[in-house]
C-alpha cells in the first residue's frame, strides 16, 4: 500500500521523553509533589517493523502511547515522527498528522463509544479520511470488518452486544480507518482469552504484512512480544532498563530485571532466582526515587555503587543496550 | 488468490451472537421489572397530563372551571357537595354539577384550583430544572473537559477589568467605567501581540508573567459551587424572592439560578472521568474536533446521571415553589398554587380538613412518584448494573 523506499526508514524516534504528574491537595489544589510516570525514554521503530515495550503495571508505558500521540504533551524529549518533529505541534497543526498514528487498547470495553453503533464508530474515521459519500462510505466500512473478520452486519449493532475479542477487532477496524502507518497496540490481548489473544495476534499480524503497518506493541507478557516483536524496551519506572533485537533479548537478556521478567514465563530455561524479590513492594512511580538505579530495591546484584551514580547505558552488542553497570562490567548477569 | 482468500475468510466471520436490540426494549426490559419505579412514572405521566388539562380548563375570561369564582354562600362545603341550587346565580353554578374537593373559606372550587396549581407546579418544576440543568451541564462540562487548563495572569486581567467596569457603567459611572472597559480590550489586543512571542523557547519576563498560570478554570468552578452550597437554599431563596416583586416567572428563574449546584457537580464528575475513557482517546486520536468529541462522545454519555438528577430536581422545585407559596411568598394570590392553597386551609385545619388533605397529599404523592421515577432510572441507565442483567 505505501510505497517504501521514498519514505522515511525510521518512523518513529523517541528521544529522551520525560512526562511528570503533579499531585495537587487542598483548596487551592496547590501541587504538592510529582509522579514520576516517565523518566527517560528512548526508542525508534523501523517502518513496518514492531517495536515491544514491556514493563509491569505502572512503569509508564500508556504514559508513552498517550505521548507519541500528543493525547499528552511531555515535559522534556523529542518525538520525531517520519522524521519530523511533532513534539511542540499544537492541535491545529497535529491534525493532518494524526490519522497517520493510531492506538488500540486493552479494555475492549471502554475503547468504544457505547451510544454509537459500531459502524457509526468507524464512519467517524472515514469521515476525517476524506470519505463523505455514504455509499463509499458503506462500501469502505463492509471491507474494513471482513478485514478484521467481522461480519458487514455488525455495523448497526451497539458494543455491548459484542464479546471481547469481536470489540476489540471493531477497535482495530476503526483504528485501520483513516489508514494509518504506525498502531500502537496498548496491550490489546491482555484482557483476552488465551484462545482469543492468539486470534487477534494472528490478526494483527496478518495486517501488518498486508498493509505495511509499523507497531509500537506494549504489553507485560514477554512471551507475546518475542513472538510479535522485532525489537523490545524492557521499561521500568519510567527508564528503559535494556533495548535489544528480540532473539538477543530472548537468548542473552542481560538486565536483573529483564531476568525477573523472564522468570516468569513458564516452560522457560529461565530459573526463578531466589533472591529476586518479585513480590516488593508495589511498582509505583515514587514520589522521591532514589538517586542511582531505579531497580535497585528490587535487584539481587545491588551494590554500593548503584545507589549514588546515575547509570548510564551501556553497550553490550550490535543494538544492545543495558542499563546497569555491574552486568557490563561482567559481561553477563 | 486475492478471491479464495475472502471467501474463505466469508465462512469465519464474526457477528454478534445476541439478536438484535434496540436502546428503548433494553430500557423497557430493565425498567419493567421495578414496579415502584413503573407506579412512579404512571403518576408522572398522570400528573403531566392533568396539569396540561388544567391549564386549558381553567384560564381565560370565562373558563370551564373557574379557580376564582367566589361564592360565599357556598362556603367550606366538604368534597363531593353538591352546589345549593337555590341560593346561587345562574352563572356562579359550577359546571361539573358537584364539587369534587368542597370549596374553601370564600366558596371556591378546590377541585378548580387545585387544576391550576397543577400547572404552576409543572411549570415551576420544569422550568426551574431546566435552567439549572442548563447551567449544570455548561459550568460541569467546562470544569470537568477544560478544568486543568489555567487561568494566565493576562486573562485574569482582562476579565477583572471588564467585570469592573461594567460593574461602574450599570452604576451610573460612565467615564471611568469605559476606561476600565477599554483598559479590557487593551489586555486582550497584548495577548493577540504576544501570542507569537509565547511559543518561542525563550521568553521576555514580560511574556512570562503575562502568561503565568494563576488558579485553573476547575477550581475557580467548583469553588464557586462550594460556595453557592454554602447557603442555605431555601433562606437564599426567601432573600432574593422578597427583594424582587412576586411572580411566576421570578420564581422559576430563582429556584433555577439556586439549584444548578447538584447538576454541575453531576457532570463535571462525569465528564472527567468520561475523559479518560479510551473511547474518548480513540476519537482525540482520530483528530475530531473538540465540538465533537464534546457533543457526540461526552454529553450523550453524560445524559443519564443528569437525566436522573433533573427528574428528581423537579420534585425538589415543586417543593419549594409549595413551601415559598405557604409562606407567601410565592405566585401572588388570587392565582391559585398547592402551597397556598393549603397555607389558606390551614386555619381551617378542624372545620375543613379537606383544604389541608387534598393540597398535602397532591404534594406528597407528587412528589413521591417523580423520586421513584428517577431513582428507577438511575438503576435502569447504570451501565454497571446493565452488564449484570
Ligand atoms: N493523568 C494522570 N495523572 C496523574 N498520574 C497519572 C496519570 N496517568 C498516569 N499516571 C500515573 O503514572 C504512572 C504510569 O501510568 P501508566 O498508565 O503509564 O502505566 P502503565 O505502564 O500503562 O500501567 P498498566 O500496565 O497498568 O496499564 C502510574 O503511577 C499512574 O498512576
Ligand atoms: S545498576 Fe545496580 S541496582 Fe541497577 S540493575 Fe544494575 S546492579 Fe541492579
Ligand atoms: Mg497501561
Amino acid at each position: 500500500m505505501n510505497e517504501m523506499g521514498s519514505r522515511n526508514a525510521t518512523i518513529l524516534q523517541v528521544d529522551n521523553l520525560k512526562k511528570y504528574f503533579p499531585i495537587r491537595r487542598g483548596f487551592f489544589q496547590k501541587i504538592t509533589g510529582w509522579v514520576r510516570a516517565v523518566e527517560n525514554v528512548s526508542f525508534k521503530i523501523k517502518r513496518g517493523k514492531t517495536l515491544g515495550l514491556v514493563g509491569e503495571s505502572g512503569c509508564g508505558k500508556t504514559t508513552v502511547a498517550r505521548l507519541i500521540l500528543k493525547l499528552l504533551d511531555a515535559d522534556e524529549g523529542q518525538i520525531l515522527f517520519d522524521a519530523q518533529d511533532i513534539t511542540q505541534l499544537d492541535e491545529k497543526e497535529m491534525k493532518p498528522l494524526r490519522k497517520e498514528m493510531q492506538i488500540i487498547f486493552q479494555d475492549p470495553y471502554g475503547s468504544l463509544n457505547p451510544r454509537m453503533t459500531v459502524g457509526q464508530s468507524i464512519a467517524e474515521g472515514l469521515k476525517i479520511s476524506g470519505i463523505h459519500n455514504r455509499s463509499k462510505q458503506n462500501q469502505r466500512l463492509e471491507k474494513l470488518l471482513k478485514m478484521v473478520g467481522m461480519s458487514p452486519a455488525s455495523s448497526d449493532r451497539f458494543p455491548h452486544e459484542f464479546s471481547g475479542g469481536q470489540r476489540q477487532r471493531i477497535g482495530i477496524a476503526r483504528a485501520l480507518s483513516v489508514e494509518p502507518a504506525l498502531i500502537i497496540c496498548d496491550e490489546p490481548v491482555s484482557a483476552l482469552d488465551v484462545s482469543i489473544q492468539a486470534q487477534i495476534i494472528n490478526l494483527l499480524k496478518d495486517l501488518q504484512s498486508q498493509l505495511e503497518l509499523s507497531y509500537l506493541f506494549i504489553s507485560h507478557d514477554l512471551n507475546v512480544v518475542g513472538y510479535l516483536c522485532d525489537k523490545v524496551a524492557v521499561m521500568y519506572k519510567g527508564h528503559i532498563m535494556e533495548y535489544a533485537p528480540a532473539d538477543a533479548l530472548f537468548d542473552h537478556p542481560f538486565h536483573p530485571y529483564t531476568h525477573l521478567l523472564l522468570s516468569a514465563i513458564p516452560d522457560t530455561e529461565h530459573k526463578i532466582d531466589a533472591e529476586l524479590n518479585a513480590t516488593a513492594d508495589e511498582v509505583s512511580n515514587t514520589l522521591n526515587p532514589p538517586s542511582g538505579c531505579s531497580f535497585q530495591e528490587r535487584c539481587p546484584l545491588n551494590e554500593e555503587r548503584c545507589k549514588h551514580n546515575p547509570i548510564e547505558f551501556e553497550k553490550m552488542g550490535p543494538d544492545h543496550l543495558v542499563r546497569c553497570w555491574k552486568v557490563a562490567r561482567n559481561g553477563s548477569y | 488468490m486475492q478471491n479464495t482468500e475472502t471467501d474463505a475468510q466469508d465462512i469465519q466471520l464474526d457477528a454478534p451472537l445476541a439478536p438484535k436490540r434496540t436502546r428503548l426494549e433494553e430500557f423497557w426490559r430493565l425498567f419493567r421489572k421495578n414496579k415502584l419505579a413503573i407506579a412512579g412514572m404512571v403518576f408522572f405521566i398522570l400528573f403531566f397530563f392533568l396539569a396540561i388539562a388544567g391549564f386549558g380548563l381553567t384560564r381565560g375570561d370565562n373558563p370551564l372551571l373557574d379557580p376564582a369564582m367566589v361564592r360565599l354562600q357556598d362556603k367550606l362545603r366538604p368534597p363531593l357537595a353538591k352546589p345549593n341550587l337555590e341560593r346561587l346565580q345562574a352563572n356562579e353554578i359550577p359546571r361539573l354539577g358537584v364539587y369534587i374537593f368542597g370549596t374553601d373559606d370564600l366558596g371556591r372550587d378546590v377541585f378548580a384550583r387545585m387544576l391550576q396549581g397543577s400547572w404552576v407546579s409543572l411549570t415551576v418544576g420544569f422550568v426551574a430544572v431546566g435552567i439549572a440543568v442548563l447551567i449544570g451541564i455548561f459550568l460541569g462540562g467546562i470544569a470537568g473537559y477544560y478544568g486543568n487548563r489555567h487561568i494566565r495572569v493576562g486573562q485574569l486581567l482582562a476579565a477583572a477589568f471588564f467585570i469592573v467596569g461594567a460593574l461602574l457603567l450599570v452604576g451610573k459611572l460612565i467615564w471611568s467605567g469605559s476606561a476600565l472597559l477599554i483598559g479590557g480590550a487593551g489586555c486582550i489586543f497584548i495577548s493577540i501581540l504576544m501570542k507569537k512571542a509565547a511559543k518561542a523557547k525563550t521568553k521576555s519576563a514580560g511574556t512570562r508573567f503575562w502568561y503565568f498560570n494563576t488558579i485553573s478554570i476547575d477550581t475557580v468552578v467548583m469553588r464557586f459551587v462550594d460556595i453557592m452550597l454554602c447557603f442555605p437554599s431555601f433562606f437564599l431563596i426567601l432573600t432574593v424572592v422578597a427583594l424582587l416583586p412576586a411572580s411566576i416567572y421570578n420564581i422559576m428563574i430563582v429556584i433555577g439560578l439556586t439549584s444548578w449546584m447538584g447538576t454541575t457537580r453531576f457532570v463535571r464528575a462525569e465528564f472527567l472521568s468520561l475523559r479518560e475513557q479510551d473511547f474518548v482517546a480513540a476519537a482525540r486520536a482520530l483528530g475530531l474536533s473538540n465540538f465533537r468529541i464534546i457533543f457526540r462522545h461526552m454529553v450523550p454519555n453524560a445524559v443519564a446521571p443528569v437525566l436522573v438528577s433533573a427528574t428528581i430536581g423537579i420534585a425538589t422545585a415543586i417543593l419549594t415553589e409549595a413551601g415559598l407559596s405557604f409562606l407567601g411568598f410565592g405566585v401572588p394570590p388570587p392565582h391559585a398554587t398547592w402551597g397556598n392553597i393549603l397555607s389558606d386551609g390551614q386555619r381551617f385545619i378542624f372545620d375543613a380538613p379537606w383544604l389541608t388533605f387534598v393540597p398535602g397529599i397532591a404534594i406528597l404523592i407528587v412528589v413521591l412518584s417523580f423520586n421513584l421515577f428517577g431513582e428507577g432510572l438511575r438503576d435502569v441507565l447504570n451501565p454497571k448494573l446493565r452488564e449484570r442483567n
